[in-house]
């Protein structure tokens, strides 16, 4: 906008005092502008994880007392329970990632090339719905479907296969199961968008030059995929890592899931140092498996986490 | 023909199988979910004991239904409350962010572009956490030092909008950013050159553009603070909102059907928003899906 007045050689006095008033004029408005993102940034987002940073990085040697030191980390080192369910958390959520990635995937690509263009509107909308519907009532409908008063339990009551209730809460498949749930949709949502802009004849020019179906896929169609896929792998596996709900309430006591770590040691331990220790030690690793991600892939955090 | 699609009629019903069998289990938890809000029975299970509204309506025990429920009311007020607060300053700063990036030029704008997105990947438990130490600290610093209680920094309301704020705000910004991408700066320029001031330019050409988006991301932001859990749970003071008082229900007192009905509720109301939020954005893209 400031082009055509920038672009004139000063002719004058006055011309130069108004130019000068229209960059102060723009440098304010950047000024205001920039206030509540930084703001936003530096008081909720830079700060607190400082914060954590900090706290993980003390101890407690007496009341009110703190001193510089590892120990929080060291503490994690030396029980194993706290880096088995680390590890565990790390492993489930790569499995649930690519599992879903592989469930996904046929799904994004029927919405976006097979299904009609009418029913392919109404697909996208159904796989918003439940998009939008809280973790906490799909879970609770995984309950009433799972346990052992539940509707599968009834199912096969009913139709003789199985004597008597049977309990299929608790156990990782079902925490498998529901995880890939809550969290397929930010799969197939991230690769239609993909997809829907890639045109046919890309297809039918890999079948002329005598591809086959795999090739075809493999060659063409993944790699026109893969900021979607990897967009989907970011945000499914970031979910799932993160996730609280469907572990607790579909693993039950005994999920082991390390955000429950974090929690315990926040609420029920009320011991902020190891909590906040867990915290960083949970986005540090998260972040090097995004980082890794993004690398393997040759893609970057905006063009595809951002692009909607 | 469509080239992409399978060429025998073995693979392409398969496919459709596949298809169909994926969406059975979208919607199987839900419909579930749903199922025993309208059985009467006391308990959330088979078998089926006849119709009833007694979930949604009854005002007395052992059937209080969940308009007569005192506490999930509660629990609803307070979520509608955070849910506007949310929505009302993440769609104002993501509108100024939408300018700040679509607009200007300035140091270092690449990196506070990757800044603006991080909220997005960082886990909603450690945000949480997070904004409670830094909030906790400042409250206690100025405690000790000026023997002030700063009450709104202490777990409750106010932590959880600003902990919904922080993540929310990245997708607001990016819903009404990929809008303003889409302006004909000329525009702006005729306003101004018949005259117009910058202010009635912003409010009478740019503004009514941005609408759809607006609203679309207001409704986002509304919808995913309604059923946010994982950030909330961290800030939450004695003011739960909803998701939490359902959360609380299941692990105290187990499943009841009032909590089946709030789900049933949960999914009506969530699922028209989101419809009216994909509606509003449709009409800006005619002949576009998705």
């Amino acid at each position: 906008m400031s082009a055509p007045v920038d672009a004139i050689p000063s002719v004058g006095a006055p011309v130069k005092a108004g130019a000068q008033r229209k960059r102060d004029a723009d440098r304010l408005a950047l000024i205001l502008l920039l206030t509540p993102f930084l703001l936003w940034i530096v008081l909720l987002i830079v700060l607190p994880h400082l914060g954590i940073g900090y706290l993980s990085l003390r101890e407690k040697v007496g009341p009110r007392v703190y001193e510089f030191s590892f120990a929080n980390y060291l503490e994690f080192l030396n029980e194993p329970i706290y880096w088995n369910t680390l590890l565990r958390t790390a492993w489930m959520s790569i499995l649930v990632t690519a599992l879903t990635l592989l469930i996904g995937f046929p799904i994004a690509y029927y919405i976006a090339k097979i299904a009609g263009r009418r029913s392919r509107a109404a697909l996208f909308l159904l796989c918003l719905v439940p998009l939008w519907v809280s973790d906490l009532v799909r879970a609770f409908g995984w309950i009433m479907l799972l346990r052992e008063t539940g509707i599968f339990s009834a199912v096969l009551q009913w139709s003789g296969l199985a004597a008597g209730p049977v309990e299929m809460l608790y156990n990782d498949v079902t925490v498998i199961v529901g995880l890939i749930y809550t969290v397929v949709l930010f799969m197939v949502v991230p690769i239609v968008s993909t997809l829907d802009g890639m045109d046919n004849s890309l297809i039918e020019a890999g079948y002329n030059l005598g591809g086959g179906r795999l090739t075809v896929l493999r060659r063409i169609v993944i790699p026109y995929a893969m900021p979607g896929i990897v967009a989907g792998c970011i945000i499914v596996f970031m979910l799932t890592a993160g996730s609280y709900l469907t572990p607790i309430l579909l693993g039950g006591k005994n999920s082991m899931w390390f955000t429950e770590q974090i929690y315990n040691q926040f609420i029920t331990r009320y011991n902020w140092e190891g909590g906040s220790t867990f915290g960083i030690l949970l986005l540090v690793f998260t972040s090097l498996v995004v980082w890794l991600g993004l690398r393997l892939s040759g893609q970057n955090l905006a063009n595809t986490v951002a692009k909607r | 023909m469509n080239v992409a699609a399978p060429q025998t009629p073995a693979l392409k019903l398969a496919y459709r199988a596949y298809v169909l069998l994926f969406f059975v289990y979208l919607a199987a938890p839900l419909v579930a979910a749903s199922f025993f809000a309208f059985n009467d029975s006391l308990f959330p299970a088979l078998p089926w004991q006849g119709f009833t509204l007694d979930w949604f309506f009854s005002d007395s025990e052992p059937k209080l239904g969940l308009f007569h429920d005192r506490r999930l009311l509660r629990g609803m007020q307070n979520s509608l409350l955070i849910g506007l607060a949310v929505a009302t300053l993440s769609v104002t700063v993501g509108t100024c962010n939408a300018f700040l990036f679509e607009r200007r030029d300035f140091r270092f704008k690449g990196f506070l572009y990757i800044m603006m997105i991080v909220p997005l990947v960082i886990p909603g438990v450690i945000l949480g956490i997070s904004i409670l130490v830094l909030a906790s600290m400042t409250a206690n610093g100025v405690y000790d030092r000026f023997g002030v209680e700063l009450s709104f920094l202490r777990p409750g309301i106010p932590l959880v909008v600003a902990g919904q704020f922080s993540f929310l705000t990245t997708i607001t910004t990016l819903v009404i950013a990929a809008r303003m991408k889409k302006f004909d700066v000329a525009l702006e320029e005729a306003a101004l050159n018949l005259g117009a001031s910058r202010l009635r330019v912003l409010l009478t050409v740019t503004l009514p553009f941005l609408k759809p988006a607006l609203i679309a991301a207001g409704l986002v932001a509304f919808l995913v603070s309604f059923e946010n859990f994982n950030t909330t749970l961290m800030l939450v003071g004695s003011d739960a909102p909803l998701t939490i008082t359902m959360y609380d229900r299941i692990a105290k007192v187990g499943s009841t059907p009032v909590l089946n009905a709030t789900s049933f509720f949960l999914i009506i109301a969530s699922g028209t928003l989101a419809l009216i939020s994909v509606l509003v954005q449709r009409e800006r893209k005619p002949g576009e899906a998705g």
